[in-house]
């Protein structure tokens, strides 16, 4: 569904001093620099895979995914997302995929979404009969009710993460493209996405490709991995390989009723902190379970946390390990 | 091409629901709008004692300029400012992207999206004043002349649609720094009054350069049976000749937006 052969991005960057005098000086000599986003990136994704895309900020995950949908042109390389090249950005081609993106919305922000739903099942020419089908049936999977006929501005994010998706998906698009979707949604929204991603899919056997610094988004959704670092894929492959090469160990964070000796740990895992009654332990996945019933078991526990490191400090990890 | 007329009723749908909501603004819009013109048909009087002319148009005359700006200046508030302002959002922000993923054309979409019906009555104030200027200054109206004037008027609708695309289309390289409209406001200000009022040099440059004599002067002329065919051509093949420079120049910038910028 989606080839992505030799793939790079280099954009051209103004170097420019601020300032008005800076501004003159740009003018008169042009300078600029090449800042390398997306590097020699192959793959392939198979019709009706989710494929989750990894990599820290500023990793060339949007710049890829805009590559995909053709908004933007690759500097080298081959793209074929759904037996077309994006970059022509044909009509026929744009019926076929979607981009949904965290940090934009598409929705009008002084209407109900009920209104640019209208405006886009004009735009892709789907009759009225069957956008009411459609947007119920969502609609229904999304848990959105009366929320699709307020304004935009008076929505919840969560919900307004949702009306999107909606819209994104109305022409029942058969690649989805997701850029941080969960962004700055609460814990609860970010699982109601996911759930309804991992249905769609189900349902629809749609590909999906979806990036996220949000670990969990990945573990709950992709089985396999893409991981970009510096524009470079560096891994290709299910999760658990990567998450035990990522993250060997989990983080757990205790509060405890009293002070306890820092030997007391000892067999509990790596003791990264003790400070009074807080404790910081690093455990190995493989022993998470046996560790954590002990540790309630021997210790007046208060509160008791586990966690995955975000993902910039793991792949930061990974890294300086030398393991990629 | 039923799909493009299905989707422009729904953007305007929905542009009316928009207005809806901001009833305020509506009513700012058109005092607004009345103070604008009751202010330039007084400093228009102040030129004007009996008898007297302004580069050669008398007063029934210069209202018939007034009035046909006037439609044009309607014409900004209802489809251009409303459009074609917001192609700068659409870049700073990255909606654009959106834009450039829907099946449709992204000319037609920036161009017709919304639509502002503050902008209607003085499109009929605008008309109102051309014809009793016309009545005034002696005009008799036929069905001919009618029709003249009613192509000079979509030839300067989309003469000065093409100049304020253009323009408005450089936003893609300089996004923070430019505000189109206001350019373009005070671009349409100088067809206010007759040409023949300003200076030739002006004259010059509004005519060849930026054809605002075809907007309002000339279709005044062709009403006041001053000019005839030829100049009614002309306007039509400049309408024509702006419309394929704006066309091009979207494109020529959509090429730099995808493979340079984001
Ligand atoms: N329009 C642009 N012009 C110049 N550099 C850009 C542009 N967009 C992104 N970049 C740079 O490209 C790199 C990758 O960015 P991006 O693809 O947005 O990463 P991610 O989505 O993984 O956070 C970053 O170094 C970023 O600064
Ligand atoms: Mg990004």
């Amino acid at each position: 569904m989606i080839q992505v052969e030799g793939l790079s991005k280099i954009y051209r960057v103004a170097e420019k001093q601020p300032g008005l005098a800076g501004t003159l000086r740009h003018f008169i000599r042009r300078r600029t620099r090449n800042v390398t986003a997306v590097q020699n990136v192959s793959f392939k994704i198979e019709p009706g895979e989710m494929v989750g895309f990894l990599g820290a900020n500023g990793a060339g995950k949007t710049t890829t995914l805009k590559m995909l949908c053709g908004l933007i042109h690759p500097s080298a390389g081959e793209v074929q997302v759904a037996g077309h090249r994006p970059q022509r950005r044909q009509a026929e081609f744009l019926r076929r995929i979607t981009l949904v993106m965290g940090q934009k919305q598409q929705l009008l922000w002084d209407l109900p979404p009920m209104d640019s739903l209208r405006v886009n099942a004009a735009v892709y020419g789907i009759s009225d009969a069957v956008a009411r089908r459609r947007i119920n049936e969502l609609a229904d999977l999304l848990e959105l009710g009366e929320e699709l006929t307020r304004p935009v501005r008076k929505l919840s994010l969560g919900q307004r993460m949702k009306a999107e998706l909606l819209a994104a998906l109305l022409h029942e698009p058969e690649v989805l493209f997701l850029d941080e979707p969960t962004l700055g949604l609460d814990v609860n929204a970010q699982a109601r996405v996911r759930q309804f991603l991992a249905e769609y899919n189900r349902r629809t056997g749609a590909t999906v490709l979806l990036t996220s610094h949000y670990m969990a988004d990945i573990t709950a959704l992709c089985p396999r991995v893409l991981l970009i670092h510096q524009g470079r894929l560096f891994h290709d492959g299910p999760l658990e390989a990567l998450a035990d090469q990522l993250a060997p160990e989990r983080e757990v964070r205790l509060e405890l009723e009293s002070a306890v000796a820092p030997d007391a740990f000892a067999g509990l895992g790596r003791l990264e902190q003790l400070d009074g009654c807080d404790v910081r332990l690093l455990v190995p996945r493989d022993q998470l379970t046996t560790v954590v019933a002990q540790l309630l078991d021997r210790f007046p526990v208060r509160d008791l946390d586990v966690s995955d490191p975000p993902i910039e400090e793991l792949i930061g990890g990974l890294f300086r390990q030398g393991r990629v | 091409m039923g799909r493009y007329w299905r989707t422009l009723r729904r953007f305007w749908c929905t542009a009316v629901a928009v207005q809806l909501e901001y009833q305020v603004n509506v009513l700012i819009e058109l005092l607004a709008v009345a103070m604008s013109l009751s202010g330039s048909l007084f400093l228009l009087s102040l030129f004007y004692g009996p008898e007297q002319t302004l580069g050669g148009w008398n007063w029934a005359q210069a209202l018939m300029v007034q009035g046909l700006y006037t439609v044009f200046d309607g014409m900004a508030t209802t489809w251009l400012r409303p459009n074609l302002g917001a192609i700068v959002t659409h870049v700073r922000e990255g909606t654009l992207d959106f834009v450039l993923l829907k099946p449709i054309d992204s000319q037609f979409w920036l161009s017709l999206r919304t639509l502002s019906p503050a902008g209607l009555p003085e499109i009929g104030l605008g008309l109102g004043l051309l014809g009793w200027g016309s009545h005034q200054a002696g005009v008799v109206l036929t069905l001919p002349s009618l029709c003249t004037v009613l192509v000079m008027l979509l030839a300067g609708g989309l003469i000065l649609y093409s100049l304020w695309f253009l323009i408005a289309a450089t936003s893609i390289w300089f996004v923070k720094t430019w505000n189109a409209t206001e350019v373009l406001r005070a671009l349409l200000a100088s067809g206010r009054y007759p040409l023949n009022a300003y200076p030739p040099a002006l004259r010059l440059l509004f005519t060849l350069v930026l054809p605002v004599a075809f907007l309002t002067t000339v279709p005044a002329q062709v009403l006041l049976g001053e000019a005839a065919a030829p100049m009614l051509l002309a306007g039509l093949g400049l309408a024509v000749l702006f419309f394929a420079a704006a066309r091009a120049f979207w494109l020529f910038a959509l090429r730099f937006y995808t493979s340079a910028s984001s």
